[in-house]
């Protein structure tokens, strides 16, 4: 559910948290996203960063330029601007994936999970259009979802200790790929040749919050020219 | 400026990073700050040498760096009491000293304190990625290609010779922070105390937790009674923002004080660490013993501002002292 007014849980004495809903959906991440690209656009003297997250924008802030009840009041000014016009379409992202064999070694388990072929995992792993709810946990580590019904997986009871770098996964009704090699409990059922984080680059990633994300299935001779 | 190759490190210790005052701005792509644990101590050091404050460090955390000196150069060393010794001899801290070429510089561990800072006269030379030169381990990058140091690294400064002159400076005593064994730290409630029974919320002001050798650069792990949650709530919460400071509370009710590694979590946070406390997190060790002070915001406010003008005063006399170097 939206909320009729933002929460502001306050965290410390140089952050806060506007909190819009209580779950996970698109309509309270919409929420996020206009209210993130609206500070972007009004710079506020002595916010340092603003971070958005699944259903609230963290803000973070230097406690000796401005003050907690002055940038409160700040937001709620710049909130009674907002009515969505001006707040750019998201731009959809096609993400090429190797399904199975060694890129993809929990295919089957999801597959017989599911009670489904290989090929009907892939159709349904393609078959939909992801929202980028956040991008969190590590550089370049976007939360994608929803999953289809039919593909909500658990995550695996033991996670891996390394996932490597550019695996895509199945974790309940979240999917995502993990941008550099790091220990990992989502369902691995494939593997992009795309770099979803490049420290050389600016921005670090090419995936941005509300992005829309598709993904199509490439032979694994097909992954160099993904590469470059 | 000329690049010079200032230090060869012979032997790299347990946990060796370059690390700055950190990688700000960037959390939207999932980018951790990183930097300095004990930006305090980095901050000082760099003072010592002339450096501007934020310019890039050593961070040794407690034991075994060796590094050999490739030119004549000027070094601090800040923070943990590591027992530095250059060459046979101890070398007092929070003071500049003066290395001649084929110097070597050791640390033989620890006598109170986690994290020793080395500013060299001249900085670290690297390319900055994300206008930070800090180490990101997760990421693995920054720092020397994202990696903790290992015998056979050089480092370089720019241009060292022309810090020479800030040899034999000094922090006054009265500045320089002492290390316990059991830790004040002040906190203001929030951003989920509301989730927490008051039993736990007392549990948690009114408790001693240790400090469990589980704990790194990413948090500090403490151990102590189980911190209750209202019934019904699960687990973990939706994933959101997370600040250095902050007061996770995973399923087993054991608190998790977030360091700069990370800028999400999905777990509830029942109190937040205040800005003027930080730096202190970077010196608390395993097997230390942590207490929380409740404070309020104005107080917080207060206490960052005391801690500026420290370091205010710091600068001040140290500017006095090269006035004199320069006569």
């Amino acid at each position: 559910m939206l909320y009729e007014n933002p929460v502001y849980r306050i965290m410390g004495d140089r952050s806060i948290l506007v909190e819009l809903g209580d779950e996970i959906s698109l309509t309270v991440n919409q929420r996020v996203r206009e209210l993130f690209l609206t500070l972007d656009r009004h710079r506020i003297e002595g916010v340092v960063e603003t971070i958005p997250c699944y259903r609230s924008l963290h803000i973070i802030y230097d406690p000796l330029k401005i003050t907690l009840p002055t940038l409160q009041d700040r937001i709620k000014g710049l909130r009674r601007t907002m009515n969505g016009a001006q707040i750019p379409k998201p731009r959809t992202l096609k993400i090429p994936v190797i399904y199975g064999g060694e890129y993809g070694p929990d295919l089957l388990w999801v597959a017989r999970y599911h009670k489904i072929s290989p090929e009907e995992v892939i159709r349904l792993h393609t078959g939909s259009t992801y929202q980028v709810y956040m991008i969190g946990f590590a550089a370049g580590y976007a939360y994608m979802g929803t999953v289809p019904e039919a593909l909500v997986t658990p995550r695996r009871k033991t996670p891996r200790t390394i996932v490597p770098k550019g695996s895509v996964g199945i974790g309940q009704k979240q999917t995502g790929v993990y941008p550099v090699e790091s220990p990992g409990g989502w369902q691995i059922i494939g593997r992009t040749p795309l770099k979803l984080f490049d420290p050389t680059r600016l921005p670090p990633t090419p995936l941005e919050m509300g992005d829309l994300v598709r993904f199509f299935p490439i032979r694994e001779e097909e992954m160099a020219h993904w590469q470059s | 400026m000329a690049v010079v190759e200032t230090l060869e490190v012979l032997s790299p210790g347990p946990l060796t990073t370059v690390q700055d005052r950190g990688r700000f701005g960037y959390g939207r792509y999932g980018v951790a700050p990183s930097g300095a644990v004990d930006f305090f101590s980095l901050r000082i050091g760099n003072l010592l040498v002339n450096n501007p404050e934020g310019e890039a460090c050593l961070e040794i955390t407690v034991l075994g760096l060796k590094v050999r000196a490739l030119t004549d150069l000027v070094i601090a060393i800040t923070g943990a009491d590591l027992q530095p010794h250059l060459n046979e001899e101890p070398l007092k801290m929070w003071h500049s000293h003066f290395l001649r070429k084929a110097d070597t510089l050791s640390f033989r561990g620890p006598r109170s304190g986690c994290r020793a800072y080395l500013a060299l006269g001249g900085g670290i030379s690297l390319s900055p990625i994300m206008e930070s030169k800090s180490t990101n381990l997760f990421s693995r990058f920054g720092g020397l290609e994202g990696r903790a140091l290992k015998g056979g690294d050089i480092l370089s400064s720019d241009s060292p010779h022309l810090y020479l002159k800030a040899r034999g400076r000094a922090v006054d005593q009265r500045w320089i922070p002492s290390y316990p064994k059991n830790w004040a730290l002040r906190f203001a409630f929030g951003p989920q105390d509301d989730h927490f029974t008051e039993e736990g919320k007392r549990a948690f002001l009114h408790s001693s937790f240790e400090v469990t050798p589980q704990s790194d650069r990413t948090g500090v792990r403490l151990a102590g009674p189980v911190l209750q949650t209202k019934p019904g709530m699960e687990d973990s919460i939706i994933s959101e923002g997370v600040i250095s400071g902050t007061i996770q509370v995973p399923g087993d009710g054991q608190p998790i004080i977030i360091l700069a590694e990370t800028v999400t979590g999905g777990y509830r946070k029942i109190a937040t660490v205040i800005t003027a406390d930080l730096p202190l997190l970077g010196q608390i060790k395993p097997g230390d013993t942590v207490h929380f002070q409740e404070v309020s915001v104005d107080e917080a406010l207060q206490a960052l501002r005391e801690a500026e003008a420290i370091i205010e005063r710091i600068r001040g006399g140290l500017r006095d002292e090269s006035i004199d170097l320069d006569r």
